[in-house]
Order: C-alpha cells, then sequence, then structure tokens
C-alpha cells in the first residue's frame, strides 16, 4: 500500500495514541512456525484507540497492509505532523467509530516497526538476524496477533478489517479462529495471490537482493541497499495504481521540463513520482522486512491451507459474516477474485454482503477518502452490533 | 437508521410483505435499495439477503445494515445451497430476464417459495392499443418504447399460469392488481383479471403444493 497519510479533512481525530509492545514466546516457549522453524522471544508493537466496553463485545481489529504499521490513527504527541494511516476511516464518528468501538491495531511479526523482524536483535547471536530470520506466514502473523488478543483477555472480536495483506490476515482470522470472529471486512484482497501478483513481487524483491549492499541480508550497520528497496516499491507504486489512475494522474506530462532530455534523467512526471516514491520508502522501511513480507503473501492460500485446494472447503469453518469489498481499478486483486470469495462464503450459507466501488484509483483505494466505504463499513458494523445483542 | 420502523409505501411489496411468515429467510432479487428487506427485518424478524447489481444502491443497503451482494441476479442464485431460503422474491423484473424458464428453476430450488410478480400485458389499454393504433403499447407500467426497453418479456397472467403448469409447479397464491406498482394505495382485482389487472403477484412452490 501508498502512503496517503492525511489530516481529517474536518480536523476530527481520536488525538493522542500511544505505542505499545507485548513480548511472548520467550524461549524455550518458542513459537513453532508453519515452516517449522522456531522463534522466540516474539514482540508485538500495537496500539489501541477507543474504550472497551464492559462485557468486551465492542473490540475492532484492525490488521495493516506491507508497509503498515501499528499507528492506525491519531497522532504521537502534539506536535506530530502526519496521523496515522488510515486516519480518514478511524476516528470519532467515522466509519469505524472510536467513540463506540474499542481498536486495536498490531503490527505484523516479520516487519520493522516495532514487532520482531529481520532487523531486530537475534538472541542467540547479539546481532540483527538478517537473513537467519524464519520465514513468517500470514498464518503465523495471525497467530501472533491471537497472543497478543489473549493478553489482552479479548476472547470476542467484533470485526476483523483490512485490506491488502491485511485482508488476508482477515481471512485468516475467520477460519483459524471462527470463534471469535463475529463479523470480518476483507478488503481489496484475495484468498491467494496471482501468478501476476507474485511476479511483481519477485521483480521487487530481486531489486533488492541484486543491490550489492544487500549481502544476503547482512547489511545493518554499514550501507543499506537503499538502491534496491526503492526500485522494489517504484515497482510496488505501479502495481498499487492503474492505468486510468496513472492517465489521470500524469498522463505523458513532463516533469518541470518542456522537452525531453535526451538523456536518462526522470522527464515523465511519472518518472520522477517513482523515483520520490522509492526514495521517501528507504528512509522508513527495511529492506529484509520488505523480502519477508512479499514472500508471506506470496505463499498465503487459504485453499491450499484451508481447503483442500477448494475455496468453498476454505471456508467451511468460517463462522463470521462477511463484508467483502473490492475496487472496480484494482488490478493487483481484482474483482473475480473478491467474486470467488463470496461464492465460497454462499455455498457455506455465510451471510455475506458485497460491494465492488467504482474507484479509479486502483488497489490503493481502499486506503483513500470515499464516502461511500465510510457509510458501507459503519452500516455494516452498526447491523453486527445490533445483531450480537439479540443473540 | 435501523430503528426507524416505516411502512411500505408500495402496494405491491405491502402484498408481498403480508405473504411472508414472521422468521423466515429471505432473499430479495433486485432489491433495489432494499425497502422492502429493511421492512421485513424490522417487522418480521426476517434474515434477509439481497442482491442488486448497481453499485450505488448496493452500497445505501449495506449503509442501511442489509446484508446485500452486487451481482447479476441469474448468475448469483447459482451460489446457494439448495433450499437455502424460505422465499425467494423476483419483484418487477420477471419481464426483463433473459432465460425465464432457467431461472425459476434455480429460483425452486434454492428457495421453498418463489414470489414473482410481472406488468400484467393483457390489460384492457394495451389490448386496445394494439387494436387502434396498431402500435407497441405504452403505459404507465411499461412507458418504454420497443427500441429502448428493458422489458423483453411480454407476459400476461395467463401466460405466467399457463408457464407454470408447463415448469410443473404450483401456484399457492395469487392476486391481481390494478395500480401502478410504486402507488402506496392499491386495489386487488378480483373480477375479470386478466383484462382489468396492471399487476399479477404470484406464490409458487414446487408441484407438490405443500
Amino acid at each position: 500500500m501508498s502512503e496517503y497519510i492525511e489530516h481529517d479533512k474536518d480536523g476530527v481525530s481520536v488525538g493522542l495514541v500511544e505505542k505499545k509492545y507485548f513480548t511472548f514466546a520467550e524461549p524455550p516457549e518458542a513459537m513453532i512456525l508453519e515452516s517449522n522453524a522456531r522463534l522466540g522471544p516474539i514482540t508485538i508493537a500495537y496500539e489501541t484507540l477507543g474504550t472497551l466496553n464492559e462485557d468486551r463485545s465492542n473490540v475492532i481489529l484492525i490488521l495493516h497492509a506491507l508497509s503498515g504499521d501499528s499507528h492506525v490513527a491519531g497522532y504521537y504527541s502534539e506536535d506530530d505532523q502526519k496521523p496515522g494511516w488510515w486516519e480518514i476511516m478511524v476516528g470519532p464518528g467515522k466509519g469505524i467509530d472510536t467513540d463506540k468501538y474499542f481498536v486495536i491495531c498490531s503490527n505484523i511479526i516479520g516487519s520493522c516497526m516495532g514487532s520482531t523482524g529481520p532487523a531486530s536483535i537475534n538472541p542467540g547471536t547479539g546481532n540483527p538476524y538478517g537473513f537467519d530470520f524464519p520465514v513468517v506466514t500470514i498464518g503465523d502473523m495471525v497467530r501472533a496477533q491471537k497472543a497478543l488478543l489473549d493478553h489482552l483477555g479479548i476472547a470476542q472480536i467484533l470485526s476483523v478489517v483490512g485490506g491488502s495483506i491485511g485482508g488476508m490476515q482477515v481471512l485468516e482470522w475467520t477460519v483459524r479462529y471462527p470463534d471469535m470472529v463475529v463479523s470480518a471486512i476483507p478488503l481489496a484482497t484475495t484468498t491467494r495471490h496471482s501468478a501476476l501478483a507474485i511476479a511483481f513481487n519477485e521483480v521487487a524483491r530481486q531489486a533488492i537482493m541484486a543491490d550489492p549492499n544487500w549481502n544476503k541480508g547482512k547489511y545493518y550497520g554499514s550501507e543499506k541497499p537503499n538502491l534496491g528497496l526503492a526500485l522494489a516499491r517504484m515497482v510496488g507504486h505501479v502495481t498499487y495504481l492503474s492505468d486510468e489512475a496513472m492517465r489521470r494522474k500524469f498522463g505523458r506530462r513532463l516533469q518541470n521540463k518542456n522537452d525531453f532530455s535526451f538523456n536518462f534523467d526522470a522527464d515523465f512526471q511519472v518518472e520522477s513520482y517513482l523515483r520520490y516514491q522509492g526514495q521517501k520508502f528507504v528512509d522508513r522501511f527495511d529492506a529484509n522486512s520488505f523480502l519477508y513480507i512479499t514472500k508471506a503473501s506470496d505463499y498465503f492460500d487459504l485453499r491450499r491451507q484451508h481447503g483442500n485446494d477448494s475455496e468453498t472447503e476454505a471456508f467451511a469453518k468460517a463462522k463470521a459474516k462477511f463484508l467483502v469489498i473490492s475496487f472496480t481499478s484494482d488490478w493487483l486483486y481484482p474483482t473475480y477474485q473478491s467474486k470467488a470469495m463470496v461464492k465460497a462464503m454462499k455455498k457455506n450459507n455465510l451471510d455475506v454482503s458485497f460491494c465492488e466501488i467504482e474507484a479509479e484509483w486502483g488497489h490503493d483505494a481502499f486506503l483513500l477518502h470515499n464516502e461511500r466505504l465510510s457509510a458501507l463499513i459503519k452500516g455494516f458494523l452498526d447491523r453486527n452490533v445490533i445483531e450480537l445483542r439479540k443473540k | 437508521m435501523q430503528n426507524q420502523s416505516e411502512g411500505l409505501k408500495r402496494f405491491d411489496l405491502q402484498v408481498i410483505a403480508s405473504w411472508i411468515k414472521p422468521g423466515s429467510r429471505v432473499l430479495d432479487l433486485g432489491c433495489g435499495e432494499g425497502d422492502l428487506l429493511l421492512y421485513l427485518k424490522q417487522n418480521k424478524n426476517v434474515t434477509g439477503t439481497g442482491i442488486e447489481n448497481r453499485e450505488s444502491k448496493v452500497a445505501l443497503c449495506i449503509a442501511k445494515g442489509l446484508s446485500v451482494l452486487q451481482g447479476d441476479i441469474n448468475a448469483e442464485v447459482l451460489d446457494y445451497q439448495e433450499r437455502a431460503f424460505d422465499y425467494v422474491i423476483l419483484s418487477q423484473t420477471l419481464q426483463q430476464v433473459y432465460y425465464p424458464e432457467r431461472l425459476l428453476k434455480s429460483l425452486l430450488a434454492i428457495g421453498r417459495k418463489v414470489i414473482v410478480s410481472f406488468p400484467n400485458f393483457s390489460h384492457w389499454s394495451i389490448r386496445m392499443q394494439v387494436l387502434l393504433t396498431g402500435m407497441a403499447p405504452k403505459n404507465e407500467q411499461l412507458p418504454y418504447e420497443w427500441y429502448n426497453t428493458p422489458n423483453i418479456r411480454v407476459i400476461t397472467l395467463k401466460d405466467f399460469r399457463k408457464f407454470t403448469r408447463d415448469q410443473g409447479c404450483a401456484v399457492l397464491k395469487e392476486v391481481a392488481i390494478n395500480t401502478n406498482h410504486h402507488d402506496t394505495q392499491g386495489h386487488i382485482v378480483s373480477f375479470l383479471q386478466d383484462w382489468r389487472a396492471t399487476y399479477g403477484i404470484f406464490l409458487i412452490g414446487k408441484g407438490d403444493k405443500k
């Protein structure tokens, strides 16, 4: 996902938030990962917004995408320049209303935003893990989140919500812990990557690994593979937009010039944009984390993991009420992939709503301000509160 | 939002709603903005699902707290388990369906009962128009020209009764109304229905009349 972090246009915000940490799986109780490797201790960075109600029935778990973090909304300090990544959706009176709900957003393992990942210190060596970090899967990420919720004393989630790789975690939650999840909102996501999505990820990974500074993942304390990571991000940004989005945003317009330079400078605005996005990314993200998280998303296959290669069987265990949302111009996870999961949910007699929102901004549409999206999510959550009370 | 219960405005929907038993499972095909589903949910405690192909209407329905899927009814009805619903409602849509036979079969598979309503093409005013003007008829219920009408099927009450017989299903209830379907108040026609009704509403089930 891109960064569209912007202040709320009406100035409404949940206000100050604090990043917290939870550490578990201290050896010898290390977590056994899907790959059979052991990982421990594990730290998870998380943030909470709003107030947990008395019967603990107002929990919303928000799951972030590739480059996101636990900072979903609000500000860390009074003079913080930027709010959290979903400020437009999460806050008082917004789509996910922090006056009503207790929102938890947890950073995924493998990330570099406070949770244990390849840049963390390997207790065995006293140095950063680097490429010794075990490969983690979406399932592992979700199991770690479950440990966090257990720690917080939460046994039931009113709704799990997330887009893109966050949406994969949403789907994983619904089949792995069906009794905990009352409802689920997977946005702009898929039950498994297409060859196209894997291909783009592989090009991005190769860009990092081809950078001499990458040094087989051992670059902490020396020059970082910034060129490779920037290039990887540029590839990513192509997939987050769309033909239409790029035509509108850039067309063939030139960047601060009237004619071609006849050298290899960034002549076109689109070139300049991608270079800028790439460079901006290296300041805040770890190249190894990029490798691990993209690999986890490529490995994710709900059918293979939970359904003997059948999409219908994969959802057999799920009990949640679903709101599936896709976007017309998303070519990374096109609507047919959302429709396939909707079909499987219907075949399992699950309560599912589905809307393909008309949006020109490609995969990233779920991060952008959209009244329709906010209204949909709000209505769906309200309904689940009412139906939960009736039970 | 959900708690402001109000009556149904459309007379044809009032008739349909009166046929639905409380607490049942309902699928509304072409549910529009979800008026009927919302009414049934609030007043009859049904578990309702809608299918609608226009994004803006789907979004409105979900925002109202309804369970609604965006998609084409012909394709969407194929994915449900058998007898997943007590009632499947096809309101004011049959005349626009390309393969009514196939659709009805699907509906009877996923629903125990099916409610179908459509404009009656044998209303006297339509008969007179064809007779006197020799042109494709137009009226309040069927306001389009022949070349731009979405109503590709010409159906009369008699046609539909024969169709259900041919399909081996049973008409369990039938009401003819002579009201524009979006009017609040309506009249049920019992005398000379085929001539006087503007709309027909049928409750059908599988052939065993259960």
